[in-house]
C-alpha cells in the first residue's frame, strides 16, 4: 500500500514536469525561499487565497524546470504568513519573513499592509513585488519595490480618459468620501480629465458613513455636469445613484472598483443602469495567455481563478526570470535584472517596470450596468506616469 | 431660485425625520430629565426590522408584493418591536437609577446604546441591508424643483404623526398626566398620577415614533446598517436642543430647521466662502448650530428658562 501511494504522488509530480520529461540528472539542489504574506483569514481571505494559488502555480512550474542558479538546481519554496490585512500584524510577519533568509517577497496584498512592510524588506535588501495599488508604495525612494498590478494613478488615468474621450463629457463634477482611497482616486481622475481636455467644474465632499447626498447633488445639478465621478465605496455610490435619478440628473455616474460590486447593484436597484466603474486588470479571455493560465489553474486547484491569481502568477515569474537571467538568487545580483525586465507573461505580452517599479503598461477595464448587471464596455491600456 | 427651492425640499424631508426622532428625546427629557442616548439605536432597530421583513416578503414572492402592503407590514412589525425595546430599556436600565445622580443615568444610556448596536451587529451582521425598491419612483415637477412620491409621503405622514402626538398630549388623560409629571413628578404622584406608567408611556410613544422614522429612513435611502443610529441620533438630539429640549413644538421646529440649515449649508457654503469651505463641512453645520444655541440661548428657540429644580 505504501509503495502505491508513493508511486501515485510521484506520478502526480511527474504530471507537473510535462514537457521536460527527460530532465537532466539533478545536480546539487538549493532551496530558494520566497516570502509571501496576505490576508489568509478574515473577510478578505478570499483575495489572499487567490493570490497564493497564482504564486504556487508559478513556483511549481519553475521547480519542474530545474532552473540552475548559483551552480545548483533551484527549488523554490514559499514562506507563507497571514497578515490579516492589518498593518500592525503585517509589520510583525514581515520581520519573521525577513529573518528566514528569503531571497524575494511576493506580497503583500493591501496597500495599508504593503507600505509599512516594505521598509523592513528594503532594510533587509530583499526585492518585493506586491499587489498594493496605492501610488505611495513605489514612491518611497526604495529600489526594492515593484508592483504586480495597477497603481491608482494608472486606474485614475484610465477612468479620466474614458470620461472625456468615450463618454464625451467636457464638464465633470467630482465627489469623494475623504478617505485615503476615495480622495486619492478622485485626485488622479481630476488630473486625467484635465489632461484630456475636460474641465472639473466642481468638487464636493461626503464621508464614508453618509447616505444623504441630495444637497451636494442639487448643487452639482445646477452646474450642469456631463458626468459625475465618485471616489468612494459602494455603500455610498448606491444611494447616491438613486438620489441622482430622483433629482433628475441625466449625467452618468462613474466610479472606481469598489462600486463594481453586487452590493452596489442591490443598493441602487433599478437606478443602477447606466453607471460606469473602472476595475484594474482584464478578464482572463482578454489576456495574452489567459486561457492557457485558466486551464492550468483549473487543473491544479479545480476551480476558477479570481481577478488577482494571474497577476500574482506573473509577478512570481517576473522574479524567477530575473534570477534566471542573473544566474543567481542573490538579491544584489538579480535586482538590476528585475528592474530591467522585459518579458511576455500570462497577463500581458509586454511586462516591464518603470523607474519606480510600476508596470509600464497595465490594462484597466471599464464596466457598465446594463439590465441590472455589470457588463464589460472596453479595456484600456494605461501607461505609467 | 429653483436650486433654493430644491434644497428646501431636500432639507424639509430630512428635517421631518429629525423631528420625529427629536420628539423621542424631548419627551423623555421633559419628563425625567434624561438624555436617552440609546434613542438613535431604537431608530436603527426599526429600520433593520422593517428592511428584513420587506426583504423576506420580496424573496417569498418577487412579483406579487404590493408596495403598500409590504410597507404596512413593515410598520406593523417595526412599531411594536421598537415599543417593546423602549419599554424594556426604561424598565431594566433607567428605572433602577431614577433616584441616582443624572450622570449615572446618562452613562447607562450610552451603555444601552452600545448593547443595542452590538446585538444588532450579531443578529443582522455587519453588511448593509438594502431596502427593496418597491415604492414606485414617481417624481413630481414643482416649478423647477423635483419631489418624489416618497418624499411627499415622508413629509405628510410626519406632519400627521406630530399633530396626533400634540392631540394626545393636550387632549387626553394620559397627556394631562404626562404634562403634570413633567412639571413636578412628586406632586403629580401625590395627586394620584401613576408615575411609572407615565414614564413608560413616554418611552413607548417615543420609540413608536422612532420606528416610523426608521422605516422612512430605510425606504428613502434604501440602506440600513447597525451603525446608522449613531449619527441620526446625534442630529436629532441637536434638533431637540435647538428647539428647546423638553418642548414638543420645539423638537418639531428644531428638526425641520436643522434639516434645512444642513441642506442649504452644504449647498451654498462653497459659493458663499469662495471655495474656502466645501461640502465636507456638511455635518459640521449641525454641531456649529448646537454650539451657537448652547452659547447664546441655552434653553433653545422655544424653550423656557427654568432654574434647576430641586
Amino acid at each position: 500500500m505504501q509503495s502505491t501511494k508513493a508511486f501515485k504522488s510521484m506520478a502526480a509530480a511527474a504530471a507537473f514536469m510535462a514537457g521536460c520529461a527527460f530532465a537532466p540528472a539533478p545536480a546539487a539542489q538549493t532551496v530558494v525561499k520566497l516570502g509571501f504574506a496576505a490576508p489568509l483569514t478574515g473577510p478578505q481571505s478570499h483575495y489572499g487565497e487567490d493570490m497564493k494559488n497564482g504564486l504556487e502555480l508559478a513556483l511549481e512550474e519553475a521547480n519542474a524546470q530545474n532552473i540552475e542558479l548559483d551552480g545548483k538546481t533551484a527549488k523554490f519554496e514559499l514562506v507563507t504568513r497571514d497578515d490579516q490585512a492589518d498593518p500592525r500584524t503585517a509589520v510583525q510577519v514581515a520581520q519573521q519573513i525577513a529573518d528566514e533568509d528569503v531571497k524575494g517577497i511576493l506580497g503583500h496584498f493591501n496597500s495599508g499592509t504593503t507600505i509599512p512592510a516594505s521598509r523592513i524588506y528594503n532594510d533587509a535588501g530583499v526585492p518585493q513585488i506586491a499587489m498594493a495599488t496605492s501610488p505611495e508604495y513605489t514612491r518611497q525612494g526604495y529600489d526594492t519595490t515593484f508592483r504586480m498590478m495597477t497603481s491608482d494613478t494608472q486606474q485614475g488615468a484610465a477612468a479620466g480618459e474614458f470620461i472625456v474621450k468615450d463618454l464625451g463629457a467636457k464638464n465633470v463634477a467630482l465627489i469623494d468620501d475623504r478617505t485615503a482611497y476615495g480622495q486619492g482616486l478622485a485626485d488622479e481622475v481630476a488630473k486625467a480629465v484635465e489632461a484630456n481636455g475636460g474641465k472639473i467644474i466642481t468638487r464636493e465632499y461626503t464621508t464614508d458613513k453618509a447616505n444623504d447626498f441630495t444637497s451636494i447633488l442639487t448643487n452639482i445639478k445646477s452646474r450642469q455636469p456631463d458626468a459625475i465621478f465618485f471616489g468612494g465605496l459602494d455603500a455610498q455610490s448606491g444611494p447616491m445613484r438613486r438620489q441622482m435619478l430622483t433629482l433628475g440628473i441625466k449625467a452618468p455616474l462613474v466610479s472606481g472598483e469598489m462600486t463594481r460590486s453586487d452590493t452596489f447593484l442591490k443598493l441602487a436597484g433599478d437606478a443602477a443602469n447606466g453607471t460606469y466603474a473602472s476595475l484594474a486588470g482584464v478578464p482572463l479571455k482578454q489576456m495574452a495567455a489567459g486561457e492557457k493560465f485558466e486551464a492550468a489553474y483549473k487543473a491544479r486547484f479545480n476551480k476558477e481563478p479570481g481577478v488577482y491569481a494571474p497577476y500574482a502568477y506573473d509577478g512570481a515569474w517576473n522574479m524567477i526570470t530575473a534570477m534566471k537571467e542573473a544566474g543567481s538568487a542573490e538579491p544584489k545580483a538579480y535586482l538590476p535584472k528585475l528592474a530591467a525586465l522585459q518579458r511576455t507573461g500570462a497577463t500581458s505580452e509586454n511586462i516591464a517596470y518603470d523607474e519606480h517599479g510600476d508596470l509600464k503598461e497595465i490594462s484597466v477595464t471599464i464596466y457598465e450596468v446594463k439590465n441590472g448587471k455589470w457588463e464589460m464596455v472596453k479595456t484600456m491600456v494605461s501607461k505609467a506616469n | 431660485m429653483d436650486i433654493l427651492f430644491q434644497q428646501l425640499i431636500n432639507g424639509i424631508t430630512v428635517g421631518s425625520v429629525y423631528a420625529l426622532v427629536a420628539l423621542g428625546y424631548t419627551m423623555v427629557y421633559g419628563i425625567i430629565g434624561l438624555i436617552n442616548f440609546a434613542h438613535g439605536d431604537v431608530v436603527m432597530v426599526g429600520a433593520m426590522a422593517a428592511t428584513s421583513l420587506v426583504l423576506a416578503l420580496v424573496a417569498a414572492d418577487p412579483a406579487g408584493v404590493s408596495a403598500w402592503l409590504a410597507v404596512g407590514a413593515a410598520l406593523l412589525l417595526a412599531i411594536p418591536a421598537c415599543m417593546a425595546l423602549g419599554w424594556a430599556a426604561e424598565r431594566l436600565a433607567y428605572r433602577p437609577l431614577r433616584r441616582a445622580p443624572r450622570l449615572a443615568a446618562l452613562i447607562t444610556a450610552i451603555g444601552v446604546s452600545i448593547i443595542i448596536q452590538n446585538a444588532a451587529m450579531m443578529g443582522w451582521g455587519r453588511n448593509y441591508l438594502s431596502f427593496p425598491h418597491i415604492i414606485e419612483p414617481m417624481v413630481f415637477q414643482l416649478g423647477g424643483a423635483r419631489i418624489s412620491l416618497l418624499q411627499i409621503l415622508i413629509i405628510v405622514s410626519a406632519v400627521g404623526i406630530m399633530a396626533g402626538l400634540l392631540a394626545v398630549v393636550h387632549r387626553t388623560r394620559l397627556g394631562t398626566a404626562m404634562r403634570a409629571t413633567a412639571q413636578n413628578r412628586e406632586v403629580a404622584g401625590l395627586m394620584g398620577v401613576n408615575i411609572n406608567t407615565v414614564i413608560s408611556a413616554a418611552f413607548v410613544i417615543g420609540s413608536a415614533l422612532a420606528a416610523v422614522a426608521g422605516v422612512m429612513v430605510a425606504a428613502y435611502y434604501g440602506v440600513a446598517q447597525y451603525t446608522m443610529g449613531f449619527m441620526l441620533g446625534l442630529k436629532a438630539f441637536t434638533a431637540a436642543v435647538l428647539g428647546g429640549i423638553g418642548n414638543l413644538g420645539g423638537a418639531m421646529l428644531g428638526g425641520l430647521l436643522l434639516g434645512v440649515i444642513e441642506s442649504l449649508g452644504a449647498g451654498y457654503i462653497g459659493d458663499l466662502t469662495g471655495g474656502v469651505f466645501g461640502s465636507n463641512y456638511q455635518d459640521v453645520f449641525s454641531f456649529i448650530v448646537l454650539i451657537l444655541v448652547l452659547v447664546f440661548r441655552p434653553s433653545g428657540l422655544l424653550g423656557e428658562r427654568v432654574g434647576d429644580r430641586a
